[in-house]
């Protein structure tokens, strides 16, 4: 019996909901990523990700949040070679063969994803502020600013969402 | 019987990683015609499933596939005739 807990999907802010604006809407044909990690391993795996999602035809959200956020600053992915200090070991040896076999940056991947699909990227406003960054401070592949609110709308009818 | 097959053109996308090749198609059939065929040659191994599901995926016709040696692969794509 679970009649003293609230149905699913009701938490204690539905009260100053629209009910119909909280039902559990249809699946949007669309890739939701949080991008918290700045590090190039990992900035590497989300625009792979984004690229197969646009050319499978789907749509990509991509949030941009903390280290995720400070990537994108103008230029700094020029220079950003850090990996993950869980890889840390192997950080040469990515750079290396990432020189030897002419991979695709993670940056020019975004680009590709963003020419074939329908890709829109937002840093989190929260992130911004904390490190004093505007939009002009970000790449112009960036599209805007937004509140967390307005990603977890774009998640919510996600049919994936990933946490990078 | 199917007449021969005319490629106009050919991209080579060896030495391109994932999802590179598959990009390249994309972007050659973007700028192809109705009906017109066009290949990619990849030596990525994800190409081997990426591209004929995203032939499929997206209705255009994949022709043939094609092992030129033992790293290289050609695939051979008409694209789709869009309805007017």
């Amino acid at each position: 019996m679970y009649g003293e807990f609230p149905l699913e999907g009701q938490g204690q802010v539905d009260s100053l909901l629209d009910p119909a604006g909280s039902m559990k809407p249809a699946t949007a044909n669309r890739l939701a990523i949080v991008l918290f990690s700045g590090t190039m391993d990992k900035l590497l795996s989300a625009s792979i990700m984004a690229t197969g999602a646009a050319a499978m035809g789907m749509d990509v959200e991509i949030f941009l949040t903390n280290w995720g956020a400070l990537a994108f600053r103008k230029d700094d992915y020029k220079t950003n070679k850090r990996v993950s200090a869980d890889f840390a070991d192997y950080q040469s040896v990515l750079m290396e063969q990432m020189a030897a076999k002419h991979v695709t940056s993670w940056m020019e991947n975004l680009e590709g994803a963003k020419e074939i699909g329908n890709v829109h990227i937002a840093a989190c406003s929260h992130t911004m502020t904390l490190f004093d960054l505007r939009l002009d401070d970000l790449e112009p592949i960036v599209d805007e600013v937004t509140g967390v609110a307005a990603f977890v709308e774009r998640a919510r009818d996600s049919a994936m969402t990933l946490y990078i | 019987m199917v007449g021969p097959i005319m490629i106009s053109r050919e991209i080579d996308a060896r030495g391109s990683h994932c999802p590179g090749p598959l990009m390249e198609l994309i972007r050659g059939l973007k700028s192809a015609h109705d009906g017109e065929v066009i290949a990619v040659i990849s030596t990525d191994l994800g190409s081997n499933t990426d591209i004929p599901l995203w032939v499929q995926k997206s209705g255009n016709e994949l022709v043939a596939v094609e092992k030129i040696d033992h790293e290289a692969t050609r695939f051979v794509v008409r694209r789709r005739i869009r309805a007017r």
